[in-house]
């Protein structure tokens, strides 16, 4: 249930930046999907877990801090949030929001980059999803359990 | 009165809505958002709920297995089909302009095929995963 | 005072390295995919918020609006979406074939199995 709570908290956060397709597809998955998938696995193995002592998790700690503080000093470079003049804005972006309507003529900018300026693109995340279902199917089976015994074959005499 | 009647009902009532509204995002993506990945996900959406209040048999009754595993490799094949075509038409593999007459409408008619094929595999995919956990499920059960 | 204006790298930042931490600190397998879905999260947030054009709007075409946010980034986003949870779901394929093959899903036990297998190999 949290985890839907956090999906859906993420959509809201996708519509305020402006990205209504990114939100669409966040919410279609995080609270369709998801929580499926999580509910299932926790249903085929055990929903308890063992209660661990903190000594191991002191370094786990101190390793995120680190880690964090370097990344914290690493964005100090990058330009302000929603600046018109940082770089995502300046190369092949504004080509794209310009001329898709007249070459592609389609109203909706983001499939047109997603079908036809990224097409190829697209076909490789086709191919990795149909991946990951035929990965699925070889590690759990086909779910075509049977109990009904099969009827005998007829043999011609 | 069964204490499940009223989700039946109401699932009886809801699961052709989000089939059709599925089909109205995947079609209408040119104009709003929308688009293949979206209008897959929530078609699979449907049949699960579908399985959650009816069981396992009956969903599989409607939608079997085999389909399911055929209909995800069919999305992909329309895909790169379209593409092929393009290159028999004149063009680059995926250039759509040389699909019609007019440039635009050899456009939208290859961003529709391959919006559509993207949709195929995405429900299909998804589908067959819940099938195989649930079937999992259910072997551990016997 | 104009690092002010990254607040939403930091944002980023927190939410990467909770679930970082998830991933490394936990021993349930199912927990660290949780955490695993946190960091994805986290990384779909940083580029969105790079997408976002001061006084645009979304990215689709209407009469008389001009100024548009970043559509590129969405595609991105759009297809990692659902390979994501396309592969959430390899992961805990993987997870629940584990918990029959070894018994449990804590990280310390499989290990310790795996361990013993080897002493008595």
């Amino acid at each position: 249930m949290l985890m839907g709570i956090f999906s859906l908290l993420a959509a809201s956060l996708y519509v305020l930046l402006d990205a209504v397709d990114v939100a669409l597809t966040e919410a279609a998955v995080g609270a369709g999907v998801s929580i499926i998938l999580m509910l299932g696995a926790l249903v085929l193995t055990t929903s308890e877990e063992k209660v661990h002592d903190a000594k191991h998790n002191l370094l786990a700690l101190v390793v995120v801090l680190i880690t964090g503080g370097a990344l914290i000093y690493g964005t100090m470079d990058m330009p302000n949030f929603a600046d018109p003049q940082a770089p995502a804005h300046q190369h092949v972006a504004p080509r794209y929001v310009q001329d898709s309507v007249d070459e592609i003529g389609i109203p909706n900018m983001v499939t047109s980059v997603l079908a036809s300026y990224r097409g190829l693109d697209t076909l490789g995340e086709v191919l990795v999803i149909f991946s990951a279902g035929v990965a699925v199917l070889l590690l759990l089976g086909a779910g075509t359990y049977r109990r009904r015994p099969r009827p005998p074959r007829k043999r011609l005499k | 009165m069964s204490p499940h009647i009223v989700l039946r009902v109401g699932a009886k009532v809801l699961i052709p809505v989000i089939l059709l509204f599925a089909l109205y995002i995947q079609f209408h993506g040119e104009y709003s958002p929308g688009g293949g990945f979206q209008a897959g996900i929530i078609f699979a959406a449907a049949i699960v709920l579908y399985t959650l209040i009816f069981g396992l048999d009956a969903v599989q009754r409607a939608v079997p297995p085999v389909a399911v595993h055929l209909l995800s490799a069919v999305g992909a094949l329309l895909y790169i089909g379209v593409g092929v075509w393009a290159m028999f038409a004149g063009g680059n593999f995926l250039e759509y302009k040389v699909l019609a007459a007019d440039p635009h409408t050899g456009e939208t008619a290859g961003i529709i095929l391959i919006e559509l094929g993207v949709g195929i595999t995405v429900a299909a995919v998804v589908i067959s995963l819940f099938y195989s956990f649930a079937g999992r499920t259910r072997e551990q059960e016997n | 005072m104009e690092w002010l204006g990254l607040y939403n790298y930091w944002v980023v930042v927190v939410l990467m390295m909770a679930g970082f931490y998830v991933v490394i600190a936990q021993g349930n397998l199912i927990k660290k995919i949780v955490g695993l879905n946190i960091f994805q999260t986290s990384v779909f947030i940083f580029y969105i918020s790079l997408s976002k054009l001061e006084g645009g709007t979304a990215p689709i075409y209407v009469e008389g609006i001009t100024a548009y946010s970043n559509p590129l980034p969405h595609v991105l986003i759009l297809t990692a979406i659902v390979v994501g949870v396309a592969l959430t779901a390899v992961g805990l394929a993987l997870a629940v074939r584990i918990h029959e093959a070894y018994g449990s899903i804590e990280e310390d036990e499989i290990q310790a199995q795996d361990e013993e297998d080897a002493r008595n190999a």
